[in-house]
């Protein structure tokens, strides 16, 4: 009790110190006072009486520092002192203050932004409640994409009924474009978004809670349901001006009355998780009855059952999966489906694994760059300072005093190096998020958050030791009357501090060694990656959406129809100034995809077990030259109509594929026939190979259909222009007006943005690790620099000495410069050796690069030598002019 | 004369004040020490500035209280009184000072062991 009320009003002592130290001013005084008074009454003289009065109260400072002692609490008191003190003295030395705090701000934020990044697509579990039970299932990888990685209805509800490892399995159509949805309010012109079709239970299981209105219920994909629709936060902000009383209304959308049932929370995009670097603005329920015969269509998602572990569910899939059918009624349909499971957070990032421990490593490089660096910097301020601490040590102080001030300077430092840094990663992260069309899960829901805060203090603590330990220590062991008789240049100590700065900058310029050497392999990657031959150029193209209706009684009405309408739309666009060529496609590249089989030469029985199939589009005549692919055989005529010969191109890897199976002649696959089961189809030409998937694959197969004779999926029109793309779009728009009244306000997309997004992840890392290369050699160089201006500075006297005794200019420059490229030449060695090391490891980030690419390494070496010897120069010329008489008289 | 004089004890001093002011009343802190000298006969070493830590402690743990007034000589002064708790707590360690002494008391007189009669 007792104990406690003194611990209390300690504290409360601490708090109060002035009034505090004032009263007892007073009391002393007054103490003092009537000693005085006393000891005149007992007969003594006024001076004595004031000596003895003194003599017996003992030390004035004593009494009150002891009273202080009990009153408050003096280790407090001590390190605020020493706070106040390193503050004061950080100002004095302004410079200096500002350098350090900024070269530690740089490496501090880099830290807490990749962290950041790190810790939102790896680290954190997704934004889902149980976010862990999660998982994505679809078959291995194989060679015919997208229709090869989904389920078809069917499929859906036999692996639903039939495993037992999940709570529930849900899905969305896969197949969904950008730009699919054309909304029309009022009377104004139809505003074009991009919609995703979920199953029914798609929000149930994922856990996410709209935050108005409702989810869907298994109601809305019931035959003849009303239509209805959920947007998404971003969507009803910009489109529907947050409109509060939304859930309710209704809108015309691709021509059907549809309702708005619900918003979905901030949280939520669909994109960032599911589809990294587009945007979606709405979600509309899928029926699986609607879909029942469209083959793969649907991605699978399941909750495993609490406590399931993802191997058993594995098995369970695996179990279930072979006896699934692509469509019940079809019996040679059953058998061929597969099913693994992987938890949906690997789905999502676990690709990106391996980049973004590169990018870790390659920040906590600079973040040691930044720690040695400053070492040096207070190295050689602690050298100016050896006398201020040998003066105190002298006063009385004792080391361990010292030891603390020297730490409560670098934590400090290191305090505002991180307070700046959480300045700079927030307006990186800003800037990150503001970044949509990165083709990165997440990064919408990037932020500073505790974990990322925790992570600040720790390396800003682990800074300050690292980087205050070495001059610390340095310090602390010197030997005190040494310090204090060293006073000249040139003696023990300074040779001593001289040979661990070296040290400290072949470090730094080792380590900044491995960072350009890696940002180098990096970027010829990406360069790499920027020559690969699409099998299109992207250049001087743009695509656009385009609305039709082809409502006709017949299939055959339909194609005449869609036939009649897109050739009118080529032919206008084409008339246009400028339009070199135009043409129809259903998927652009580098998007989706689908496939239908597996056409092979007729008459030429197909290996089993093949598991490939050509991707499929549906063309229009001309389209291959809006795309720039180059085509070997004739291109499609709207000639080529339903009644007469079906026509197909393929492209050169598939028809190399099926030459090998019917002993084609080499180059011979065009006018060839083909079967695909059901009807014989006329390869007309061959196309060169695309890249569809991705631009670093392999180039798979791919068939083409002429659009006259079968069902695109949607109308992407492709313009090839001799002027910038983006001059065109009104033109094009409003003759898409002329043409088709409800023609939406559609985006006028660049091709070139498509192979943008699709290299935008590696674009990103590599650029990224080409800012912290900068910044590290940076850092390497002002520490060279330091290093030698230091040397320079000491040896002001020697080398005045040596130019007094006939040493010429350029003698001395020659000199400094030497010593330069010692410790750059060092560094650079290490740093190469190293770098091997190193770039084995990201062997697996290079793209059409080996780790030992010798352009890389010697270009860094050079670029790397070339700013060593710059920072040594600037020292080199000053040293050169030392006026040997102002350097002789001045000590 | 410094040798001649007593170190005080750890502890005694604030026994002491506890003591002198159970006796005297409330007094101030000149008071107090020159109270402390006389009684001693002046043999205790006494800085009177230390008496004023030991002052806040026994403040701290409420077993004196202060006041600012006037002294006789009409001076400003702060002046301290016991509480019923030092009061309580000066009991409790004027029965331990007395064991102890009698103890040490006891022991001193031991004679040496030769010496049983």
């Amino acid at each position: 009790m007792s104990t406690l009320r003194r611990v209390l009003s300690r504290v409360r002592s601490f708090f109060s110190k002035p009034p505090l130290d004032a009263d007892l001013e007073a009391e002393i005084a007054a103490h003092l006072e009537m000693a005085i008074e006393g000891n005149i009454q007992r007969g003594m003289t006024p001076l004595e009486a004031r000596r003895q009065a003194f003599i017996r109260f003992g030390g004035v400072e004593t009494a009150k520092y002891q009273q202080r002692e009990s009153r408050g609490i003096m280790r407090l008191d001590i390190l605020l002192q020493d706070i106040r003190y390193t503050v004061r003295s950080l100002i004095r030395d302004r410079g200096f203050t500002a350098v350090a705090i900024l070269i530690l701000a740089l490496g501090i934020g880099a830290n807490i932004a990749v962290f950041s990044v790190v810790n939102t697509i790896l680290l954190r579990p997704l934004p889902f409640p149980d976010a862990k039970q999660l998982v994505w299932i679809a078959p291995p990888p194989s060679k015919c994409g997208l229709s090869c990685a989904t389920y078809s209805s069917d499929a859906y509800d036999a692996f639903r009924a039939g495993t037992h490892s999940f709570q529930d399995v849900t899905g969305y159509f896969a197949f969904d474009t950008a730009d699919n949805l054309s909304l029309t309010i009022g009377s104004g012109a139809p505003i074009q978004a991009t919609s995703i079709e979920v199953l029914a239970n798609f929000f149930q299981l994922l856990g996410v809670q709209p935050a108005m209105g409702r989810a869907f219920t298994a109601e809305d994909v019931h035959k003849g349901a009303a239509p209805v629709v959920i947007l998404s936060d971003a969507w009803w902000r910009r489109q529907f001006n947050a409109d509060p009383a939304i859930v309710g209304k209704a809108f015309d959308i691709n021509g059907h009355q549809t309702t708005v049932v619900g918003v979905l929370p901030r949280s939520f995009d669909f994109g960032a998780i599911f589809s990294p670097g587009t945007k979606v603005d709405a979600i509309t329920p899928f029926s699986l009855d609607v879909g029942r015969n469209w083959g793969n269509i649907i991605t699978f998602i399941g909750r495993l059952k609490p406590d399931v572990p993802l191997a058993q569910a594995q098995q369970d899939a695996a179990i279930v999966a072979p006896h699934m059918c692509n469509n019940n009624k079809v019996a040679v349909s059953c058998g061929h489906y597969d099913a693994v499971p992987v938890t949906l957070k690997n789905y999502v990032s676990g690709k990106l694994r391996r980049s973004l421990v590169v990018l870790w490593s390659a920040v906590g490089g600079i973040l040691l760059i930044a720690c040695v660096n400053l070492s040096n910097l207070l190295l050689a301020r602690a050298a100016a300072r050896s006398k201020e601490f040998a003066m105190r040590s002298a006063l009385g102080a004792t080391r361990i005093r010292i030891v603390r001030q020297l730490l409560v300077e670098s934590l400090i430092l290191s305090g505002a190096g991180a307070v700046g840094g959480l300045a700079l990663a927030a307006i990186l992260l800003a800037w990150l998020r503001s970044q949509g069309s990165i083709a990165l899960p997440l990064l919408s829901s990037l932020r500073i958050d505790g974990t990322a805060l925790g992570w600040t203090l720790l390396i800003a603590v682990f800074a300050a030791v690292f980087f205050g330990l070495v001059p610390g220590l340095r310090m602390a062991g010197g030997n005190l009357q040494e310090t204090l008789k060293n006073s000249g240049p040139g003696s023990g100590s300074g040779r001593k501090h001289e040979r661990l700065r070296s040290i400290l900058v072949v470090t730094e310029v080792a380590l900044a060694c491995v960072l350009l050497v890696g940002a180098g392999l990096l970027l010829r990657s990406f360069l790499k990656v920027l020559e690969v031959d699409l099998g299109f150029e992207p250049q001087h193209a743009a695509a656009i959406s385009v609305d039709y209706d082809t409502n006709a009684p017949t299939n055959e009405g339909v194609l005449l129809k869609q036939a009649q309408i897109f050739h009118q739309v080529i032919a206008r666009i084409s008339s246009l100034p400028g339009v070199q060529a135009a043409g129809i496609v259903d998927y652009l590249p580098l998007g989706q995809n689908r496939s239908w089989g597996l056409p092979f030469p007729k008459g030429v029985r197909a290996p089993d077990g093949l598991n490939a199939e050509p991707l499929v589009y549906v063309v229009s005549p001309g389209y291959m030259h809006a795309m720039g692919t180059g085509i070997r055989g004739r291109d499609f005529t709207w000639d080529d109509g339903p009644k007469s010969t079906q026509v197909v191109m393929i492209n050169k890897a598939y028809a190399h594929f099926l030459a090998n199976y019917a002993k084609w002649p080499e180059g011979s696959a065009v006018g060839q026939v083909l079967n695909d089961g059901n009807k014989d189809l006329l390869v007309a030409a061959v196309v060169d190979d695309v890249h569809e998937e991705g631009t670093e694959g392999d180039t798979g197969w791919q068939i083409y259909y002429p659009i006259t004779q079968n069902f695109p999926t949607s109308a992407q029109l492709v313009v090839r222009t001799t002027l910038p793309p983006a001059t065109l779009a009104t033109s094009v728009l409003t003759t898409l007006r002329e043409l088709n009244p409800k023609q939406p306000a559609a985006d006028f997309r660049p091709i070139q943005a498509l192979v943008n997004h699709a290299n935008s992840p590696r674009q990103f890392f590599m650029l990224l690790v080409a800012t912290f290369a900068a910044l590290g050699l940076t850092l390497a160089a002002l520490g060279i620099y330091g290093v030698i201006s230091y040397s320079v500075t000491q040896r002001t006297q020697e080398i005045g000495i040596r130019m007094a005794l006939g040493a010429s200019t350029s003698q001395v420059q020659r000199s400094v410069i030497a010593k330069t490229l010692r410790l750059a030449l060092i560094g650079i060695a290490t740093g190469a050796i190293a770098s091997l090391l190193v770039s084995r490891a990201i062997a697996a980030l290079l793209f059409n690069t080996a780790p030992t690419d010798p352009i890389a390494f010697a270009a860094m070496v050079m670029l790397i030598g070339t700013v060593a010897l710059l920072a040594g120069y600037i020292p080199a010329r000053r040293a050169s002019r030392v006026n040997p008489m102002v350097a002789l008289r001045n000590n | 004369m410094g040798e001649s004089k007593l170190d005080l004890l750890q502890g005694t001093l604030d026994l002491m004040v506890l003591q002198t002011l159970a006796a005297m009343g409330t007094q101030h802190g000149y008071g107090i020490a020159r109270r402390i000298e006389q009684v001693s006969g002046d043999e205790v070493l006494l800085n009177q500035g230390t008496i004023y830590a030991s002052l806040v402690r026994l403040q701290q743990r409420a077993w004196i209280d202060a006041e600012w007034g006037i002294s006789d000589n009409n001076r400003k002064a702060k002046f301290y009184s016991i509480t019923d708790s030092g009061r309580k707590q000066l009991e409790k360690d004027a029965a331990y000072w007395q064991r102890l002494s009698d103890v040490m008391g006891r022991v001193l007189a031991m004679p040496p062991e030769g010496n049983l009669s």
